[in-house]
């Protein structure tokens, strides 16, 4: 802490920051990067060729509906009046209505977006369960065959294309051998069953006490799950690797052998406890990340998440939706880094 | 005086020249370079997928690209080696063109990326204060940004294309060249050889240009090596929902998309493609890995 106080006090001409500046920092970065993100959209919005008022009232309508839309929509004001407008209406939650639907964009992906969570959640688990214990071995085992076949896989899940993979592991899986159920997140005669209380179908399912829905439904989930945890896999299993190898490498480690300590304890109780702090940000990105690679696995799948919908909507030139929804993963995705680096801090002794 | 074979003249402990030193240094990471297997199989990979795209012509017959219905949907076998598809063209040659669009997103997405990353990265880190605030806030917005959506609302806005599929990567992809390129310019900026250029009166743009901006080059091509396994996937993607090239063009990501509905009985259709998508990222990947372990062994953590 000293050192880096002086480091930073020796750079150039800076205030030693107090916890309120660094708190503060954060949130402003927080609001820049909500009106950045903003600014896209809007610009999107408005560099998009089709005409907006067109979209609105078709080409049969006369000029004076046309002039009406026109200024209703306030685009005969200046470009950053009509900005703040947006902004505006985006913190009342209002993303304007869908066309492809005919509800407000908000309420729909409301009711899209916890199937995209359940598919994140269970893919980051895997990722989490399967990867920290391949990448911890592949560590111990460094240069030997556990730690070649992991660099494989790891190396694996970053360079195939998740769609593929997805359609590949459907064709073998479902359509071959039958081991799981096909797309979808239930069997037809299942649908409608369950009461939506939290829009998580396990859940759902589970307190409303209907196993066998609950069975149909962790059927269609596992396989959209392991194809989008591969990625979540393949990374968190190789920063583990990498974290542990520095940690295994350090003199704390060759006392505590030294001192004889049994080697899993060195491994799990010395080494693992500070990798696992510096993990928490990469199972943060990794969730992050999922959220929005969600989209390629859902169109794979045909789940019904804001992957599947933003896509949907893209087709059906609904840009209010396309853009809802591309706001609701930014803001999603910002504020999971965020939250995971401020997490990092807090566990971190060294860090705060 | 010492041994006149062209090894020894790569290997002389003191060079004799500017060529020289600059020679020796790329024969030196070269040998380090070619100690890792791994790395030599990414390059071989990358170093095939340029050789196909160049003789494209010649690797693929005419009549293959033509619609031919009598031979829809053939499986794999000695004619057609990875098979038909759905309007009786070879797959494999199909791939074989469609090496050449791989190539030209990935060159027009360096082409753009880098330079900006560059500007903005080595102005921020040199100039520093106001200036490097700001720009490293729109780094940052622009890093945050999720980088398949953002280019998915892109592309639904300019219009299908493979044009503007690159747009929209870039768009999404400059941020962290911008980032390294800042943090070598930071470490650079204090150095001797910065002293000594600006007592010679070389001008800040000059410094930039000539002294600056190539040191900070060996860092931008290893994450340029190893972000190009995640524009191909991109760039696939986006290919693959319908917003990238558009068909006929034989883009390996649309080629799996219009394939995609002879998944079940005609295997071939889809997954041939996708396996050539594999190979190429896997071939940049290895080959990032390596070349990061060659000039910066300590962040690799691989040895």
């Amino acid at each position: 802490m000293r050192a880096s106080s002086v480091l930073k006090a020796a750079g150039p001409g800076r205030a030693l920051p107090s916890k309120l500046v660094k708190a503060s920092g954060v949130i402003v970065s927080l609001i820049l990067t909500f009106v950045g993100l903003t600014a896209v959209t809007f610009t999107i919005g408005r560099v998009m060729p089709a005409d907006p008022v067109l979209a609105i009232v078709g080409d049969r309508a006369s000029q004076e509906v046309y002039d009406q839309v026109f200024l209703q929509l306030g685009l005969d004001k200046p470009i950053y009046v009509q900005y703040l407008k947006y902004l505006g209406q985006l913190l009342q939650g209002d993303l304007g209505t869908s066309i492809m639907t005919a509800q407000p964009v908000a309420e729909d992906i409301l009711r899209f977006f916890p199937a995209t969570m359940e598919l994140a959640t269970v893919a980051t688990l895997l990722g989490v369960f399967v990867g920290i214990p391949m990448g911890v071995l592949a560590a111990v085992k460094q240069g030997r065959w556990p730690d070649h076949v992991v660099r494989v896989i790891g190396l694996i899940g970053y360079s195939a294309p998740i769609f593929w993979l997805g359609m590949v592991a459907l064709l073998v899986f479902y359509a071959r051998l039958d081991w799981v159920a096909g797309p979808g997140r239930l069997d037809v005669f299942y649908d409608g069953i369950v009461d939506p209380v939290s829009g998580i179908l396990l859940l759902d399912a589970a307190l409303a006490g209907e196993w066998d829905i609950f069975d149909n439904a962790l059927d269609h989930l596992i396989l959209p799950a392991s194809i989008l945890g591969t990625f979540a896999l393949a990374y968190i299993a190789r920063m583990t690797r990498s974290f542990m190898l520095d940690q295994l490498g350090q003199e704390y480690i060759l006392t505590a052998r030294v001192k004889g300590i049994p080697e899993w304890q060195v491994i799990w109780r010395h080494a693992f406890r500070n990798v696992l702090v510096q993990l928490i940000t990469i199972i943060g990105l990794t969730y992050a990340s999922l959220l929005e690679g969600s989209v390629l696995t859902e169109t794979i799948f045909s789940w019904p998440g804001i992957g599947l919908y933003i896509t949907k909507s893209l087709f059906n030139n609904d840009m209010n939706a396309v853009l809802g929804g591309t706001i609701v993963v930014g803001v999603c995705f910002v504020g999971i880094n965020m939250l995971s680096d401020l997490l990092y801090k807090l566990v971190d002794p060294r860090v705060r | 005086m010492t041994t006149l074979t062209l090894r020894g003249w790569l290997l002389a402990e003191v060079p004799r020249s500017k060529g020289q030193a600059r020679c020796q240094r790329v024969f030196i990471s070269w040998l380090a370079f070619k100690r890792n297997p791994v790395a030599v199989i990414g390059l071989l990979i990358i170093a095939s997928l340029v050789m196909v795209a160049l003789l494209a012509p010649w690797l693929t017959s005419t009549e293959a690209l033509e619609l031919n219905l009598a031979k829809r949907l053939q499986p794999p076998g000695g004619e057609h080696w990875f098979g038909t598809d759905e309007l009786g063209r070879d797959i494999l040659d199909r791939i074989i063109w469609g090496s050449r669009i791989t190539l030209y997103i990935v060159g027009l997405v360096s082409i753009i990326v880098v330079p900006i990353g560059l500007v903005i990265g080595v102005v921020a880190g040199y100039i520093g204060g106001w200036v490097d605030n700001f720009l490293m806030r729109l780094t940052d917005i622009f890093l945050a940004f999720p980088r398949l959506i953002l280019a998915m609302a892109l592309v639904a806005a300019l219009g299908p294309g493979l044009e503007n599929a690159v747009l929209a990567i870039a768009l999404t992809t400059w941020s962290p060249f911008a980032r390294i390129a800042r943090a070598e310019a930071l470490t650079i900026r204090n150095s001797d050889f910065i002293l000594a250029a600006r007592m010679q009166g070389v001008s800040t743009a000059g410094i930039l240009t000539r002294h600056v901006a190539p040191l900070c080059m060996s860092s931008v091509i290893v994450r340029l090596t190893l972000d190009m396994a995640g524009i191909i996937l991109t760039a696939a993607g986006l290919g693959f929902l319908g917003l990238g090239a558009q068909p006929p063009t034989p883009e390996w990501g649309a080629m799996i998309s219009l394939g995609r509905q002879y998944l079940i009985d005609q295997w071939w259709v889809p997954t041939m493609p996708g396996i050539a998508i594999l190979v190429v990222s896997l071939g940049f990947n290895l080959l990032g890995d390596g070349l990061r372990d060659v000039f910066d062994p300590k962040s690799g953590g691989n040895q």
